[in-house]
């Protein structure tokens, strides 16, 4: 086998303008929003069609090489890097929203449609496409498909899952179908629900189906300023089980304030340890009273202020601020390392005093922004990956907030996916029957492990071998470090 | 499978940064890698290709700050040159990366290569350096180029307005459609960018120590850069801007021995052809004792306020230059910074849409302002158009650089344009202007494409209707 051969034979799959080779160029492919892991593809190939795909496809397993499905690359778990080398099938160029309907409540897209505006397509019909992640301004829908993103709205509308209804799909074979119709209730098995989250190992997204949701008539954003974060917390709890559910419930510590607050002119004062931004929507009457109600919550819980965005302008200012706090770090430190996890929302006040515990214990500043609501953490890392011994650190600090989730009854990823990232931390969350589980599901699909391998199951072992594991009746974390 | 790699051994020895004007390391380390940048970017819209968005070109800087390839990778000369330094991904970054600086120090990198002979010379971006005599020489027309941006006619005004003299005779003495039949342009390689030539207006305006008196009480007084393509092309908007300040209390002075901004020369990696410039403006300008100092040419006030930046290793200018950017202000932003004279404006029943120019929306992050004056002329309709702020691919020289790039974006935007029906486009930047004229022409439509300070000037000149 020979790269200059397969090289020429995508070409002529895809056409010469959507093949990448120059080695200068595929550096620039190495990593994607996390650049912990690096792994430069051989080849990157931009195609336009389902057929394209498929015709990639085939060659990748004729050659038995790697296929890494690519978006716009912003992901936070390495999930689009090439840690083995292959082919990069960039979404790039399809980019095409193909049908509105809105009779049915649906919308036809390609996967490298951006989030953001496919929501600003649907806009003037009065619609939108509710998982909004932070890197919404960028990611694509192919993106959120594969790693089954969420974001602040995702605490009433849902995360991505309940809005893919179905998907075309082209399996590791070449073969296109698709899973579903966008009608809801099909029968059958599930495929769209297995297909969302799989990180692109057991086929690759062509077009989808996508749920449309309705704008609200009306909405109301307030920033509650609190001493320190455990008022926040205990707030956020004591909202959700007091039975309001606001549109979104985000909390940003002071680190978090100090990245965001000039460059987004909030203007917020120093002695605000944290901020928890509100939001709800709805019918206008009777906004203005569940604000009050979810504000006097907040008051009771110590908030030295609250302060109300009043025009869009305003609204805009505090979400761009919220949803760019993880690029914004840049200003505090040369790299950092987001951590994304999730515990029962009455055990964030002490999960969050656990990361302040482990923040000094590895000498290293932690900021945090998240969606408190899903009492989703995302703890911020930050540090300078030129220095080896803060490298390491850094390291065991994220595996510390690992731990203390999972102590607390939590799970070790939100929305960012496991990708190579995570991967490892599998096996504290699951049993080696778990994971052959999810494994021989993934063999059916992918036999020759070919589908962005490398990813998602423990380092080191193939779905084989997890397999093999399970017929022994050998727990996966008896064998760690043997 | 043998796999290539960029940091395999080469048997060329990698060609560094050298030290003057060499890109900021702790600029590039900024760039967290997120990704947001992208969507903003117009290369990587229209190429979807990683390389070609500013992170990718962050990381092809970086690479070569860390010595794994160097100034002779032809990706790294190619990706510098193809982007329009339109800053979008600037003023979207979470993290502040100073994108403009870094890239405009890796073309003066590129540039310096060139000079000293170490890499070929090669399309894209011009210099003003020789040829070296062991390397193939540039293309006719290229030669040309550089010899008439970076050469003396821009750095001596009078030589410009002569040179722009001899273009209105080739557009009006009918030797424009004989050469456009004869096909000597498309020969030349100047077929794309003749037809960006605009209508050249006969006059011109020179600053020789003007001054234009307030309208009604003085409020303001400020003195107005009239730099080299608006002084002569665009002569009819420096017109327009002055009787519009003029009508808002605001005297204008034309200060003597001005020139051009030095913009094409900066954007272009000739750093210090720009910082020539900048010194003659600075001089001219100093203790004038004005409230400030105007410019309705977004790309030049881009350059005007980065002045400080451009001399910051210059001792005996840095300060001069920073209390020069201090005082500039673009004309929109100086406009809706007071309160308007909106009594005297009358009715302009017109339909517009608003094209941003990219160093103003992006570099100076000017974007309400001029949809507020806009919004301010009685009867005026202003319709978005979708991508209001992607660049038009104009960018300077960039469409006579990379046309084919260029041809793509000024489609795309003027697509955008002509969907929300309006029969004006409105924007501030003579590169836009001819831009989105040039493409116009080339479909035949009949869409005007106006400054927004002469809608206000029609406005004004036009008046409020007598009361019934």
């Amino acid at each position: 086998m020979n790269r200059t051969q397969l090289v020429e034979e995508l070409r002529r799959v895809v056409g010469p303008g959507g093949v990448v080779d120059n080695p200068h160029a595929l550096m620039t492919y190495d990593a994607d929003g996390c650049v912990m892991d690096t792994g430069e593809p051989h080849v990157v190939v931009l195609p336009t069609t389902a057929q394209e795909v498929s015709g990639v496809v085939r060659l990748a397993a004729r050659y038995g090489v790697p296929i890494v499905p690519r978006g716009a690359g912003t992901g936070l778990s390495g999930g689009a890097t090439a840690i083995s080398g292959g082919i990069v099938v960039s979404t790039a160029r399809m980019d095409k929203i193909l049908e509105v309907d809105t009779r049915n409540g649906r919308v036809l897209c390609q996967p490298g449609v951006i989030n953001w505006e496919l929501s600003q397509y649907l806009k003037p019909y009065g619609y939108q496409f509710a998982p909004d992640p932070s890197s919404q301004k960028a990611c694509t829908v192919g993106g959120n498909i594969a790693n089954n993103s969420g974001g602040p709205h995702c605490l009433k509308y849902g995360i991505t899952a309940s809005h893919v209804l179905g998907v075309e799909l082209v399996l590791p074979d070449g073969a296109i179908i698709w899973t579903g119709d966008g009608s809801p209730a099909a029968p059958g098995y599930d495929l769209t629900g297995v297909v969302t989250g799989s990180e692109g190992t057991i086929g690759l997204v062509t077009a989808a189906w996508l749920k449309l949701t309705r704008l609200p008539e009306a909405l109301r954003v307030v920033l509650a300023l609190f001493p320190d974060i455990a008022g926040a917390s205990a707030s956020v709890s004591q909202v959700i089980a007091g039975g309001f559910l606001p549109a979104a419930l985000e909390i940003m510590d002071r680190l978090a304030i100090k990245a965001v607050n000039d460059m987004y002119r909030l203007g917020l004062p120093e002695s605000a340890g944290a901020a928890l931004l509100i939001e709800v929507d709805g019918v206008e009457d009777g906004l203005d009273a569940l604000l009050d109600d979810v504000t006097a919550v907040c008051r009771r819980n110590g908030a030295i202020e609250v302060r109300p965005a009043r025009t869009l302008e305003e609204q805009n200012q505090v979400w761009a601020a919220r949803k760019n706090a993880f690029g914004a770090m840049g200003r505090l430190a040369p790299t950092y390392y987001l951590v994304d996890t999730v515990v029962p929302r009455t055990r964030l006040p002490y999960t969050m005093e656990q990361v302040g515990r482990i923040s000094q214990e590895y000498r290293l500043p932690i900021a945090n922004v998240f969606h408190a609501g899903d009492g989703n953490l995302h703890p911020i890392i930050l540090f300078d990956r030129r220095d080896r011994s803060q490298n390491q650190r850094a390291l065991e600090a994220a595996t510390g907030v690992m731990h203390v989730s999972i102590e607390q009854g939590g799970v070790i990823s939100g929305e960012h996916g496991i990708g190579v990232e995570k991967q490892d931390y599998m096996t504290l969350l699951f049993t080696t029957d778990d994971l052959a589980a999810m494994a021989g599901l993934h063999q059916s699909f992918d036999p020759h492990d070919l589908f962005n391998p490398g990813k998602v199951f423990p380092k080191g072992r193939g779905c084989g071998e997890l397999a093999a594991l399970r017929r022994a009746g050998i727990e996966w974390s008896a064998l760690k470090g043997a | 499978m043998e796999r290539v790699s960029a940091d395999q051994p080469v048997s060329i020895p990698l060609i560094p940064f050298s030290a003057k004007d060499r890109p900021s390391t702790d600029i590039i380390n900024t760039c967290v890698h997120c990704g947001l940048c992208l969507s903003s970017c117009p290369t990587y819209r229209e190429t979807g290709l990683e390389m070609s968005s500013p992170r990718g070109r962050i990381y092809l800087m970086k690479a070569v700050d860390e010595g794994r390839i160097g100034l002779e990778s032809e990706v790294f000369q190619e990706q510098m040159s193809q982007c329009l330094n339109c800053r979008a991904c600037e003023a979207v970054c979470p993290s502040g990366v100073q994108y403009g600086a870094i890239l405009e120090a890796s073309r003066a990198q590129i540039e310096q290569a060139r000079a000293a002979g170490k890499i070929p010379a090669r399309p894209g971006v011009p210099s003003e350096v020789p040829d070296n005599p062991a390397l193939p020489p540039r293309p006719l027309w290229q030669r040309a180029l550089r010899g008439a941006v970076f050469g003396g006619l821009f750095k001596h005004m009078g030589l410009f307005r002569a040179f722009t003299g001899s273009m209105v005779l080739y557009q009006k003495s009918g030797a424009q459609w004989i050469a456009r039949k004869s096909g000597i342009l498309k020969l030349l390689g100047l077929a794309e960018t003749e037809t960006m030539l605009p209508a050249l207006s006969g006059k011109m305006i020179a600053p020789r120590g003007q001054i234009f008196p307030a309208e009604g009480q003085r409020r303001y007084s400020v003195a107005l850069v009239t730099g080299c393509i608006m002084s002569t092309a665009f002569a009819e908007v420096h017109e327009a801007t002055i009787r519009v300040l003029q009508k808002n209390g605001v005297e204008v002075i034309l200060p003597p021995g001005q020139g051009c901004c030095g913009a094409l020369h900066t954007h272009g990696g000739d750093l210090d052809g720009g910082r020539e410039l900048a010194r003659i403006n600075i001089a001219a300008f100093e203790g004038l004792g004005v409230d400030a100092i105007i410019i309705n040419a977004a790309g030049c006030g881009g350059t005007l306020k980065e002045y400080g930046h451009l001399l910051h290793d210059d001792p005996a200018w840095h300060e001069r230059a920073v209390a020069f950017s201090k005082k500039v202000r673009d004309i929109h932003e100086f406009l809706a910074g007071i309160e308007l004279n909106r009594a005297a404006l009358g009715r302009l029943e017109i339909s517009v849409t608003y094209q941003e120019p990219c160093h103003l929306a992006h570099a100076q992050r000017i974007s309400a302002q001029p949809r507020a004056l806009l919004k301010a002329i009685p009867g005026l309709e202003l319709r978005e158009m979708h991508e209001s702020a992607l660049c038009c691919g104009s960018a300077g020289i960039y469409n006579v650089t990379q046309p084919e790039m260029a041809a793509r974006l000024g489609a795309r935007k003027v697509t955008n344009a002509l969907a929300t029906g309006a029969a004006v486009i409105a924007t501030g930047n003579p590169g836009c202007a001819l831009q989105l004229a040039g493409e116009l022409r080339r479909r035949g439509k009949d869409v005007q494409v106006r400054y927004i300070v002469e809608l206000l000037d029609e406005s004004y000149r036009r008046g409020p209707a007598p009361a019934a």
